[in-house]
């Protein structure tokens, strides 16, 4: 059996690595769930690097239909193709297009299908794919063809909670919540991408950011990604570990939203 | 020993069947809970549903697996418990078994086992610490007898480090967005779109000759109205009903979103500015309101009775002498679907104006799933 065990470039902790095994042996989704730059989408990748299968992701968007991701029926190119009589339309396939789930159902061998945010689109998307899902097979009305997984993909589902995901759906999935990382953990984080930080810079880059996201009130507390983009703007800017200790330098990177900006410049005088 | 467990998840609340189990069993046949940590982790995968489940879940693994201290020898019985029923299940379970026997093996053999080994251990008496307390959990330290270092999962369940993520305490502005979120009506009165069976449908009458159809797509029609006590009862309650109106108000969805303010109940005028005490007069804001609005009053309802069923003439001028219970009354008349969130705790709510508010207005608790009823409520066709 598949057995994932982390990989080069993403720090799972043991539990997650459980989980992860969990959901591929009892072959249901994982659905992934935390606060935004906590890994999510990346885990997805790093399962894909981890155990040597192909990625194929569908991001979800608010106008996302689930019928999207198995396939989708051009009918307009069709219609047009036909008017102007310049292409062969007798043969509907050509303007059947699969999607990344119907992709990894076709596919000859085991995939990681990322269902990215799964929460952006509409309330009902997710019950839209509940027997799509549970059964690894989807009818195509238009060819009277049934879709049916070979290799039942490794199924990882994110979701930033923008929606409430419907009890159906979250009964079948594998569920793990991530919790933001704690400074021990950030420093393996930041290990992982710049390896060659002097220790010292490193602890007092993490004490500012862990004070920073104290503060109370920001509207967006910065996360890993701006975390890492911080470091390397400080180490291509030439970076001194003393004037980390009372201010931010490039408080732009970390802080996205101007009135963050604004508080922490207030608090800081 | 996991029968005991399962009834402990229960009486948790944890949504706990027949499907979950299976699925643990699965994870134990699989090798893949090989300890207490794994149980820990894998279980609460399978067993809870969101974040807000977290915490629920550590108090019953810890109230089962627990106890005030954890000797090494009990901790290796458990263990060779957990190696036992994956043996019994590589050994007896036969895989053409319906999940009806398979299930009812199961609940046999964990009943033989619950009684080899329930009788006098500690683990699974709880040492007199009730599972439902609330207490105290947190702080009482947890020794794992001769292991140093590493968190075991048991003093993770402990920690109860989720327990701000459990939905029926109040909680914040992301978690009422979401609830708000739901409150939604649509028509098709947003911007066009391509109507393609249409366009398939006249372009066949026109013999092949394309002619695109194009429609309205669907916009929420919901118009919500928010009403906030902002007397001096209601700060300790300030920073919850501030995310409430945060979340209301970042719900971008809404045909429309106005607030207003008042104190203890609505007289004759409310304000729409606190700090500039700027106000309108009540009949003018009911003028502006139709069925179609949603309204939802914040408040805990409590004042002296006269404040609300004396005419006290608190109005906007001094002809209008309306008891406050009245302008209440005419409020719910012109938009019946409305609401009262009430930062109290239900069982404060025994007190005759809150009653009598309550018998104008369905009142909910302000808290997540408070909300969401009532969410539930005003989405009810009137």
């Amino acid at each position: 059996m598949l057995r994932f065990e982390g990989s080069s470039r993403y720090v799972a902790d043991p539990s997650l690595v459980q989980v992860v095994n969990a959901a591929i042996a009892l072959r249901r989704p994982l659905l992934l769930k935390g606060e935004p730059g906590t890994g999510k989408t990346l885990l997805a990748s790093s399962i894909a690097e981890g155990l040597g299968l192909p990625l194929l992701t569908w991001h979800v968007k608010s106008t996302t239909k689930a019928t999207e991701g198995l396939y989708t029926y051009d009918v307009v190119q069709r219609l047009n193709d036909s008017r102007f009589g310049d292409r062969d339309t007798s043969d509907i396939r050509r303007y059947i297009r699969m999607g990344p789930l119907g992709q990894a159902f076709a596919a000859d061998a085991p995939v990681v299908v990322l269902i990215d945010e799964v929460d952006k689109a509409d309330l009902e998307f997710p019950n839209d794919l509940l027997r799509e899902l549970d059964e690894m097979a989807f009818h195509i009305p238009e060819l009277d063809e049934t879709v049916r997984a070979r290799h039942r993909p490794i199924t990882i589902i994110t979701s930033n909670a923008e929606k409430e995901l419907p009890d159906a759906f979250l009964r079948r999935c594998v569920f793990h919540y991530i919790a933001f990382p704690d400074p021990a953990q950030m420093e393996r984080i930041v290990r992982v991408h710049f390896p060659d930080l002097a220790a010292d810079v490193v602890k007092a880059a993490l004490d500012r950011f862990f004070a920073l996201r104290k503060v109370k009130g920001l509207k967006k507390p910065p996360s890993t990604s701006e975390l890492l983009d911080w470091l390397s703007v400080l180490i291509h800017m030439g970076l001194d570990p003393s004037s980390l200790d009372q201010q931010h330098p490039f408080l732009g990177v970390l802080l996205k939203n101007e009135r963050d900006v604004e508080a922490v410049r207030r608090g800081a005088r | 020993m996991f029968l005991r467990f399962l009834f402990m998840l229960r009486a948790e609340g944890l949504p706990v069947g027949t499907h979950v189990w299976l699925a643990l069993m699965e994870a134990l046949r699989a090798g893949l809970i090989t300890d207490l940590d794994s149980l820990y982790a894998i279980g609460r995968a399978v067993v809870c549903r969101t974040e807000a489940d977290y915490d629920a879940w550590d108090l019953a693994f810890s109230a089962t697996f627990g106890g005030a201290a954890i000797k090494p020898e009990v901790k290796a019985k458990l263990e060779q418990w957990l190696q036992d029923a994956l043996q019994a299940m590589g050994e007896r379970v036969d895989p053409a078994f319906s999940d009806e026997e398979l299930w009812k093996e199961l609940l046999k053999r964990l009943e033989e086992q619950k009684e080899r080994h329930d009788g006098g251990n500690r683990w699974v008496g709880t040492g007199g610490t009730s599972p439902f307390g609330n207490s105290g959990r947190a702080s009482r330290g947890i020794r794992v007898g001769g292991q140093s270092g590493g968190r075991s999962a048991i003093a993770v369940a402990d920690a109860r480090q989720w327990e701000s993520y459990r939905t029926d305490q109040a909680l914040d502005a992301r978690d009422y967005r979401v609830a708000l979120k739901a409150l939604r009506r649509m028509h098709r009165e947003g911007r066009y779109e391509l109507d393609l069976d249409g366009t398939i449908d006249r372009t066949a009458r026109n013999a092949g000759d394309i002619e695109i159809l194009e429609r309205r797509e669907r916009e929420n029609q919901v118009r919500v109205v928010l009403l906030m006590d902002a007397g001096g009862s209601m700060a300790p309650h300030a920073r919850r009903v501030e995310e409430l109106f945060t979340a209301a108000e970042e719900t971008k969805t809404f045909r429309s979103f106005e607030s207003y303010f008042f104190h203890n109940c609505v007289y004759g005028s409310v304000w729409t500015e606190l700090e500039t005490n700027e106000r309108i007069a009540t009949g003018d804001l009911l003028a502006k309101l139709t069925p179609r609005h949603r309204l939802v009053f914040v408040g805990d309802a409590s004042m002296a009775p006269y404040e609300l069923f004396a005419a006290v003439g608190w109005g906007w001028s001094d002809q209008d002498r309306v008891p406050g219970i009245d302008w209440l009354k005419r409020f719910k008349q012109v938009s019946p679907a409305s609401v009262w969130l009430n930062p109290d705790p239900k069982q404060w709510w025994d007190h005759p104006t809150v009653s009598a508010i309550g018998q104008i207005f369905p009142m909910y608790e302000l808290t997540v799933d408070g909300l969401r009823e009532a969410v539930g409520k005003l989405r009810a066709p009137t």
